[in-house]
């Protein structure tokens, strides 16, 4: 498992208060993980902050699983 | 308990989570011994409510659709069954349909125009009406405006006009509630990454043009708002009403780009 990998999933648990074994790559923020749009605003927001990467709205619109978010992540991490 | 706010009590609306300006204000009234209410709408924000009442000793949680007069109405009475008399209300709402904080003001349709101007603008009067109801012996309301009332800033469009309401609504309720030595303030709050400003299209770019240009090269934090917060709310602006006051890093004093700060692009 990446870096990147851990340290979102570590943030995902932390916000939602779910088990950690829930939060698999294929997971799904809203169907699987409880998680309403203003938690997706929030973790967005938090993975920001983490990683100091920008994710603008039309790329948050996008990630809708754990693994959407660790690959923009990678993808645009300075 | 001593302090600034020691035996005052009242009520937060709009906390969302701990970004919130209200909570950067509430923070600071619970650390000068005020005792507070907060307001919620929704499961949504209860959920994140809860646990930042609890951290600041409180258990009264009033859900309240400020939108709604009767359900203002339900929220005021289920304030006054348990506290009689309140002396603050901090008012931190506003909304408005995300697709038009973006794009041109000119395309603002009549039903947000409306929605906003309700939500973020009558709110204000409709709560102080209900919380001047409460203070007998006088009190202060507080509620939050940006710049983006007094001057254009891209994207704020139909909430900037909504708030240039709530700013002139704070100087005729100060009118009105005067008398009765009940206080009516706004905070002009410099641009702060909150739940709500997520909404705001290319809202970075506002943070970086406001660090890079306001008087102390820096963005203020919700500590900056409740430091003023906690002035305006205690006696110490006993003489203070109608006020809208900058809390901006002073940027609102600026007429052109600092010539040390670079151009920047949109990213």
């Amino acid at each position: 498992m990446s870096e990147t990998a851990d340290r979102v999933k570590k943030i995902v648990v932390e916000h939602l208060g779910v088990e950690a074994e829930k939060v698999t790559e294929e997971a799904s923020f809203i169907d699987d993980l409880g998680a309403d749009s203003l938690d997706i605003v929030e973790l967005v927001m938090a993975f920001e902050e983490e990683f100091g990467v920008e994710i603008p709205d039309d790329a948050a619109e996008k990630i809708a699983t754990v693994k959407d978010a660790i690959s923009f992540i990678d993808a645009n991490k300075g | 308990m001593s302090g600034l706010m020691a035996g005052k009590r009242g009520l937060i609306m709009g906390l969302a989570n701990e970004k919130s300006l209200a909570w950067g204000i509430a923070q600071q009234l619970h650390a000068q011994g005020a005792e507070l209410a907060f307001s919620y709408q929704g499961e949504a924000l209860e959920k994140r409510v809860r646990p930042l009442a609890d951290q600041l000793g409180s258990d009264f949680l009033v859900e309240c659709d400020v939108s709604d007069m009767a359900a203002l109405d339900t929220a005021f009475d289920t304030l006054a069954a348990r506290w009689p008399t309140i002396d603050f209300i901090v008012h931190a709402i506003g909304f408005s349909d995300k697709n038009e904080l973006r794009g041109k003001y000119v395309d603002t349709s009549l039903d947000n125009f409306l929605m906003t101007m309700n939500i973020s603008a009558y709110s204000m009067v409709a709560v102080t009406k209900r919380a001047a109801a409460m203070m007998p012996n006088g009190g202060s309301i507080l509620t939050l405006s940006y710049y983006g009332a007094e001057k254009v800033i891209p994207h704020y469009n139909v909430m900037g006009v909504a708030k240039a309401a709530l700013e002139t609504s704070v100087k005729y309720l100060a009118m009105d509630l005067g008398p009765d030595n009940i206080r009516v303030n706004a905070i002009s709050a410099g641009p702060i990454k909150t739940l709500a400003a997520s909404g705001i299209g290319d809202f970075r770019y506002i943070l970086k043009w406001n660090e890079l240009n306001s008087p102390l090269r820096r963005n203020v934090t919700i500590e900056d708002v409740g430091g003023a917060g906690l002035y305006l709310l205690s006696d110490l602006a006993s003489g203070v009403t109608g006020e809208i006051h900058h809390v901006d890093a002073g940027y609102n004093v600026v007429g052109m780009k600092a010539e040390d700060a670079p151009d920047i692009g949109l990213s």
